[in-house]
């Protein structure tokens, strides 16, 4: 069982654990700062939150990032539930390699492609463009949460069906279904989160119209740093919090299976 | 039958999609990097439109292929050495980030693969928290922990200045973007190392202290070369983001700090020289199937190694 | 008629042969057991008659009918699976009701078919739990309830008990039995566990390497095993290497065991004089004493314990007799005290009848 580690071993992990945290609790703590400047703590306000939500650029942005997150979400589960049941059915050589590419390659690659790909064909950047974007990269996140859960499955359950009078339709409605329905959630809200918070590929595929969330905050940081970057910085890390405990409710495991 | 109808019907739709836009988009790339930039930018068309009857016509023909396709952005990269530098130094970066995400993930791993079992699901979900928050924000908090005004820089300059040095500026530098290349992709090498940490067994190395070897003999003999599938892994998970990063250097680097992803986006959005932002995207793609190609046939001769004593 | 009959069926994997020109039939109402080491083919030969897999060639008859390319929805026939493959995500009656929903029951006629096979796998009060809050023992007892639920012509079973420990086992063992010859349905049941075979079957096919290497009932299987594979397998067996010198007109023949010298043995058909083989022969059908009376009908040799081992109920004696030959017999403790009977180097005889052993010629 567990050892007694020795004291630097705990040292270490605990500098990293504020690595990661610090930085974010820094943006946390700031957005509640009366202060233009992030630098010393002044006092406790709200107005940034205030101006936020009187921000109409924001606004249209967010609303666009929901748009588009529940549509590519809706689409990629779709397309990666049949991937994923398809990968663990089959031997398929074609198939796995266009899932899991995407998500391999830095994300650069498929922006730039995709841009041309876009530019070529006429499509005009903009929702889109940016939603056939998201689908392409979040087909192969949902896939491997739901071959996991097929793999996890017991063979036996699909046969001890058949067994008993169900057809293969039958027998993959009441039984394979119910059984990788958590996996298909958790695949859904991945790529719901996965599209929310994308900065690159949209980035190369939104053209000048359409603005999200992540477009937004990336201008804000580059032209203007104003604490509402903090403030709206902070509601998002609390949607992704709350989406990351929905995922781990509807199914443990799945956000360690990537 | 059946099984044939099925596997048609699971398999189409998903492939259609990322056939349509994921393999075509990436081979029209790789086509794109032989033709030659147009005159507003983008490409040159190889298709125009006939002034008769108003239908597309398809310009390009055996005999003039010549005038439409060229190996010009191919020469121009290799002959300015400035793109081979900044790859180069693209891949030192990316390399330099691995290793540090080795040196402070393996202990973290370690730790949590040790842990009481019930704190083990705790400690590695706190690991993967960060990653799931916008990346963007995880950047634009580096920027105010190194900025000019943060506790961190004036502390350092503290330092530095008691020297009699001049003050340093910490963001905008190759170090920012290095640190913050750490910070976003620590997680990926934290979970795989766990995966594999978590597998050993514990008595083997009680069978080596009691064989004589001092801990630190047991890690280097024992733990360090059974992690090595984990290391891998991790390394290639950590490397190939890293090597293609553009939003990080953009973002936090400065002019000193850019990677061959900023000069990619330069390319294409900025001077729109499409056919050679198409070969610095090959290039990248390159970098990448040789790591990911090395990390897969390490794993592979490890693969065979144990099964030829197994 | 047979309810099963399986004619010259043959399975391969690529170039492996899982099952070798099989043919054998089952009746009606019939515990008939498939028994054999590991990877001998068993599960794939159960695997076709559910319909999972499809024969290569060969017919596979169900109350006189091809159902080679039925599907397995469409058979008559249930399987009991090794891992029980109970869904997870249904309740007991659920799960029981399965088939039944399959089959269009309709809901007000599928509660007392539910209700009675609850009470006879007396798991009536659990119908409302799910899978995961139920011991192995009753785990079972629900994926038997459920194959037996719609009456199928016949019920196979995948080593049901392998995943319970021994006295589990025990018990269900006595239940299978029971509940067999209440529902009357016919069983092939899988097992590798010989005891087990001999236990519950009514009859028994023995199997190595896909082929059926005897098919018997239990008694004859254990008593007169056909070849030396399952003289072996089943229960502890002596095999001495033996040739026949003559064969008498009473059914008997003399035999030479090979160092040890010529006894009668019973004869066999089709063995010549001068045939190599094996005499085979159970150790507990073995005298053994410090001093025995040589008689007519007997084999008797005079040798020295080698070893025992001590196994509580019976102690088993290994006895040199002759150069380098072993004879391992085995006599009950059942009198009181201690009742470890010989030492190491003690100087015994030992005889037996000489219908107790059988001649093998492969
Ligand atoms: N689907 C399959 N593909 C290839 N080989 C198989 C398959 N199923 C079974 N086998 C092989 O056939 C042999 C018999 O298997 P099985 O019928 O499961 O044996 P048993 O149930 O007697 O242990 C084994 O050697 C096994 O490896
Ligand atoms: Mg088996």
């Amino acid at each position: 069982m567990a050892k007694r580690q020795s004291w630097w071993l705990w040292a270490a992990a605990a500098l990293a654990y504020v690595f990661l945290y610090l930085p974010l609790v820094i943006v946390v703590v700031y957005s509640f700062n009366d202060s233009k400047l992030n630098a010393e703590w002044v006092g406790f306000t709200l107005d940034w939150y205030h101006k936020l939500f009187n921000n109409r650029e924001m606004l249209v942005a967010a609303r666009n990032s929901m748009v588009i997150g529940v549509v590519s979400a809706l689409a990629a589960t779709f397309f990666g539930a049949l991937a994923g049941i398809a990968m663990h059915r089959y031997k398929l050589r074609l198939l796995p390699f266009l899932v899991l590419t995407p998500i391999a390659i830095p994300e650069i690659l498929m922006g730039v492609s995709l841009l041309i790909f876009f530019v070529l064909l006429n499509v005009t950047l903009g929702m889109t463009s940016i939603i056939l974007a998201h689908v392409a990269f979040c087909i192969g996140f949902v896939a491997i949460v739901v071959r996991a859960r097929m793999q996890g499955m017991d063979n036996s359950l699909v046969e001890a069906a058949r067994d008993l009078g169900a057809t293969p339709w039958q027998a993959f409605r009441l039984v394979t279904l119910p059984q990788i329905m958590p996996g298909i959630l958790a695949g859904g809200l991945m790529a719901f989160t996965l599209s929310i918070d994308d900065f690159v590929i949209t980035f190369f595929t939104a053209g000048v119209g359409s603005s999200t969330l992540p477009l937004q905050i990336y201008s804000m940081i580059k032209i203007a740093v104003t604490p509402e970057v903090n403030a709206i910085s902070t509601l998002l890390m609390v949607l992704t919090l709350c989406l990351i405990v929905l995922v781990s409710k509807v199914s443990p495991g799945a956000l360690r299976a990537e | 039958m059946q099984e044939r109808l099925g596997k048609w019907l699971l398999s189409w739709p998903p492939l259609a999609y990322l056939v349509v836009f994921f393999l075509l988009p990436s081979l029209i790339m790789m086509f794109a990097a032989f033709r030659y930039p147009g005159d507003y930018g983008g490409l040159m068309p190889l298709t125009s439109e006939d002034p008769a009857t108003g239908k597309l016509v398809l310009d390009i023909t055996l005999d003039n292929w010549r005038d439409y396709l060229t190996l010009e952005s191919f020469v121009r990269l290799v002959d300015e050495p400035l793109y081979i530098e900044l790859f180069i130094k693209s891949l030192w970066y990316a390399t330099l980030t691995t290793l540090i995400c080795i040196a402070m993930g393996y202990p973290l791993a370690w730790l949590i693969a040790r842990s009481p079992k019930k704190y083990r699901d705790l400690m590695l979900l706190l690991v993967i928290l960060p990653f799931w928050s916008n990346f963007l924000i995880r950047i634009y908090a580096w920027m105010i922990l190194l900025g000019p005004q943060s506790a961190l820089s004036k502390a350092i300059n503290l330092v530095v200045t008691a020297f009699g040095h001049e003050p340093v500026s910490l963001l905008f530098t190759p170090f920012a973007v290095i640190v913050c290349l750490v910070y976003v992709h620590l997680p990926f090498m934290v979970l795989p190392l766990y995966a594999n940490l978590e597998k050993h067994d514990m008595a083997l190395l009680d069978a080596a202290q009691d064989l004589g070897a001092s801990a630190w003999q047991r890690f280097w003999k024992i733990t360090w070369p059974l992690s090595l599938p984990g290391v891998y892994a991790g390394a290639a998970l950590v490397f190939i983001p890293a090597l293609g990063m553009f939003a990080v250097p953009d973002i936090i680097g400065g002019t000193e700090g850019i990677m061959i992803g900023n000069l990619i986006k330069q390319q294409f959005l900025e001077t729109r020289d499409w056919p050679f932002g198409a070969v610095l995207s090959i290039m990248l793609t390159g970098g990448v199937l040789l790591m990911a190609g090395l990390a897969a046939a390490v794993g592979r001769g490890k693969q065979k190694a144990k099964q030829k004593h197994g | 008629m047979a309810l099963l009959e399986i004619r010259n069926v043959v399975k391969r994997f690529g170039d492996f042969t899982a099952v070798n020109h099989v043919s054998l039939s089952v009746n009606a109402g019939e515990f008939f057991t498939l028994l054999g080491p590991s990877g001998c083919g068993k599960t794939t030969l159960l695997r076709m008659l559910a319909g999972f897999e499809q024969p290569d060639s060969g017919e596979i008859l169900l109350d006189g009918k091809d159902v080679s390319n039925v599907p397995p929805e469409k058979r008559p026939v249930h399987t009991v699976f090794q891992s029980y493959a109970l869904f997870p995500h249904m309740t007991v009656r659920e799960n029981i009701a399965f088939p039944l929903k399959m089959a269009g029951w309709s809901a007000d006629k599928i509660a007392p078919q539910v209700d009675e096979l609850l009470e006879d796998v007396r798991l009536s009060k659990f119908g409302t739990r799910y899978p995961h809050e139920l011991s192995g023992g009753q785990r079972q007892r629900v994926a038997i309830a459920r194959a037996l639920v719609d009456r199928p012509r016949l019920l196979l079973l995948d080593e049901p008990l392998s995943a319970l420990d021994a006295k589990l086992r025990e018990e269900m063992q006595i239940e299978l039995i029971n509940l067999q010859k209440e529902v009357g349905i016919t069983f092939v049941y899988v097992t590798h566990d010989q005891g087990e075979a001999l236990a519950l079957s009514h009859r028994i096919a023995v199997m190595n390497s896909g082929q059926v290497e005897q098919l018997d009932m239990p008694e004859t299987i254990y008593s007169y095993p056909r070849n030396r594979f399952v003289a072996d397998f089943i229960g502890q067996c002596n095999v001495l290497e033996s040739e026949v010198k003559a064969i008498h007109g009473d059914g008997t023949m003399t035999i030479a065991i090979k160092g040890c010298g010529e006894m009668k043995a019973l004869a066999r058909e089709g063995v010549t004089v001068g045939q190599q083989g094996w005499l085979a022969l159970r150790p507990e059908k073995i005298k053994l004493d410090r001093e025995l009376p040589e008689l007519a009908n007997e084999a008797y040799f005079k040798g020295r314990v080698h070893d025992c081992l001590y196994m509580g109920d019976v102690t088993l004696y290994i006895v040199e007799v002759g150069e380098g030959v072993r004879i391992e017999a085995m006599l009950p403790n059942s009198a009181p005290g201690l009742a470890k009977l010989f030492d190491d180097n003690d100087l015994v005889e030992i005889a037996w009848r000489f219908d107790a052993g059988s001649f093998l010629t492969e």
